[in-house]
């Protein structure tokens, strides 16, 4: 984890070995690529389709004609716009959260020597790595007994609330991000906080002006990694959100079979719906992603 | 928390020479501290510093003590004891009658074991040798390298929730599109092949297969990088053959990377919730220690002793690759 450059672009091979034809290799990397590539396409073919259509010429046929229809009924009837903003006020505090708190502990145990930076830092690592079922009776029982005036909350707890969800996310997460940031921090020069030291600065303008602005890179990797993890998490608003309108729209989709009955043109639109913010990220920040992935791995 | 942070201010920090506490390290009192601990360096910490430092390590302490930490001793603690979750005060214990219950009269705990088993396996002995596969054809100097990449890694990027609806819809009895594929549908022959307790796991698993070895792909891609080429290039003059170098050569070298896919891998297959309640909730055929545990809680019977006592199942289960990990890991900072 010296540089992140070297895991930033994942480039196709070294200098050398020219010349070799690799039709096998080829043949083989087309036909799983193609493998690969056949859930999809099928689902956004389906989703092109009216529903007549496929009715009258079977799902396995060319004829009929091609639309957006389904993505339009399925975006109103599904109520899609709400389960959107529900994933975005979930995912945006949690991501901030989580890199502000992961940020402040990684930077205690990296640049500042003290006695248990290491006991704390396995604590967080080996949190993040649990499954997440091991916590969920207490924590839902916690949250089923912590009393909020209902002017807050409905529920009259922090049950069916998306600080609930936000919470525990920040706190499953904060380990993996506290351990790339540390890795990340070590790397950078000692001298650094050294000479900030000389001229006086505290550790809260260390941490702010001199090695947060150098952790850019580390950060927008994790923060890219983190949307996306908080955008797909499935189950931690399963298990508090009762109310099916509050939910995140991955937990939702869960909803979608049951609402669309056995239309699948409609439950294909929803999903390749869902698939959107996703396929964006992906196009846009495909760098950072695939970096936030390796950084977290390629220190062992 | 804040008397923990004091401690980074060693005492034998050397002559007062700033006489003031404000953390200037004079280079003397910095150069001890080399001595003394390699990274460590002495310092005063100002009454402030020391307080924001506090701040600083005691606010996501709190909360991974409270919210991973505290509810996984509760769990272990709810294991041992009945009660309805409705009030503290009915929690009642119980010993051990609830690992006795899950062991002996919950037939599905047993069929969750071997699904999770078979699980590992199936991600340790096909999707990950996939994702290594890949990564090795396209770490060679081919074209289209970077369109391949990309292909296989698109799934990595999707939830497992969805991936199972996008699979659904594929593996359709009347309407999916393998069962056209293979000549069935519309048959009697067509398999369902979400809904066959028979088969339905195999499914599963090659959904969820789709999704690791795009991952473990990218993983390898960037620890081939990390190879150094002098090392292949040794190889080759001693007369290696590419699979010789690669088993004996490349792969060894890449340990950190390999340590981190066995970590993962594992903790995958115990993960392997939402696509298994996506398609039935984790019944009739899709049996996962994880979905047990929740459908102990959620819904009408909750049975919080016994979803717990799997949850401890579970946990034990799963602090094996976690402690292999915590070693391997830092175990040498340890001792440095």
């Amino acid at each position: 984890m010296s540089t992140i450059a070297r895991t930033l672009p994942v480039q196709t091979g070294r200098t050398g070995k020219t010349g070799k034809r690799h039709y096998g290799t080829h043949i083989f990397l087309i036909v799983m690529a193609a493998i690969w590539l056949i859930p999809l396409l099928w689902s956004l073919y389906t989703a092109l389709r009216p529903k007549e259509d496929t009715d009258k010429y079977g799902y396995f046929s060319f004829g009929g004609s091609f639309g957006f229809e389904n993505f339009v009924q399925a975006w109103n009837q599904g109520g899609f716009s709400k389960y959107f903003l529900n994933s975005i006020l979930i995912t945006v505090p949690t991501v901030l959260l989580t890199l502000l708190f992961a940020s402040m502990m990684a930077f205690a145990v990296s640049r500042v020597s003290w006695k248990f930076n290491i006991t704390l830092l396995i604590m967080f690592t080996a949190g993040n790595l649990l499954p997440p079922q091991v916590l969920a009776a207490p924590l839902f029982e916690m949250f089923k007994h912590v009393s909020l005036p209902y002017s807050v909350s409905d529920s009259g707890n922090l049950l069916n609330t998306y600080i609930a969800v936000i919470i525990v996310d920040t706190a499953f997460q904060i380990g993996f991000c506290t351990f790339v940031l540390s890795n990340y921090m070590k790397a950078l020069p000692q001298d650094l906080t050294e000479a900030a030291l000389v001229d006086g600065a505290g550790i809260w303008r260390q941490y702010w002006n001199i090695i947060m602005p150098l952790c850019r890179p580390a950060l927008a990797a994790l923060g890219t990694l983190q949307v996306i993890f908080i955008y797909n998490d499935f189950f931690w608003p399963l298990l508090f959100i009762q109310s099916g309108d509050r939910l995140p729209i991955t937990t939702a989709i869960n909803n979608l079979q049951g609402q669309f009955l056995s239309n699948y043109n409609l439950i294909a639109a929803g999903a390749m719906i869902t698939l959107i913010p996703t396929m964006i990220i992906y196009l846009v920040l495909q760098r950072q992603f695939v970096a936030g992935l390796t950084l977290g791995a390629s220190k062992g | 928390m804040s008397t923990t942070a004091e401690k980074p201010a060693s005492p034998n920090s050397g002559p007062p020479t700033s006489g003031v506490r404000t953390g200037t390290a004079h280079a003397p009192s910095a150069n001890a501290g080399r001595k003394r601990k390699k990274s460590g360096r002495v310092r005063r910490l100002s009454r402030r510093d020391k307080i924001v430092l506090g701040i600083m390590v005691g606010l996501p302490t709190l909360i991974q003590l409270l919210f991973v930490w505290l509810p996984t001793l509760a769990s272990i603690a709810l294991s041992f004891t009945r009660w309805n979750g409705l009030d503290v005060t009915d929690i009642k214990s119980a010993g051990t009658e609830n690992y006795e219950f899950i062991s002996q009269n919950y037939p599905p705990f047993w069929p969750a074991m071997q699904h999770n088993v078979l699980w590992l396996a199936f991600l340790a002995l096909i999707a990950t040798p996939l994702g290594l596969l890949l990564a090795v054809l396209l770490d060679q100097k081919i074209r289209g390298s970077k369109i391949y990449q990309s292909i296989f890694f698109t799934p990595v990027m999707l939830s497992l929730a969805l991936i199972g609806i996008i699979w659904q819809l594929f593996y359709n009895r009347d309407s999916g599109l393998l069962n056209f594929l293979l000549g069935t549908a519309g048959t009697p022959q067509a398999v369902d092949w979400f809904g066959d307790s028979n088969v339905n796991i195999w499914a599963a698993m090659i959904a969820a297969t789709w999704r690791h070895a795009g991952y473990v792909m990218i993983l390898y891609l960037a620890g081939l990088k990390g190879v150094d080429p002098a090392l292949r290039e040794a190889a080759s003059i001693d007369g290696a053959n590419a699979v010789q170098t690669f088993f004996r050569v490349v792969f060894p070298a890449m340990r950190p990377v390999n340590i981190v896919i066995v970590v993962i891998t594992i903790i995958e297959s115990l993960r392997a919730f939402d696509i298994v309640y996506v398609i039935n909730r984790g019944t009739n055929g899709l049996e996962l220690l994880s979905a047990l545990v929740i459908q102990n809680l959620i819904g009408e019977g909750q049975v919080i002793g016994v979803g717990s006592a799997l949850a401890v199942v579970l946990l034990v289960i799963s602090l094996v690759p976690i402690v292999f990990y915590l070693i391997r890991t830092f175990g040498k900072e340890k001792e440095a």
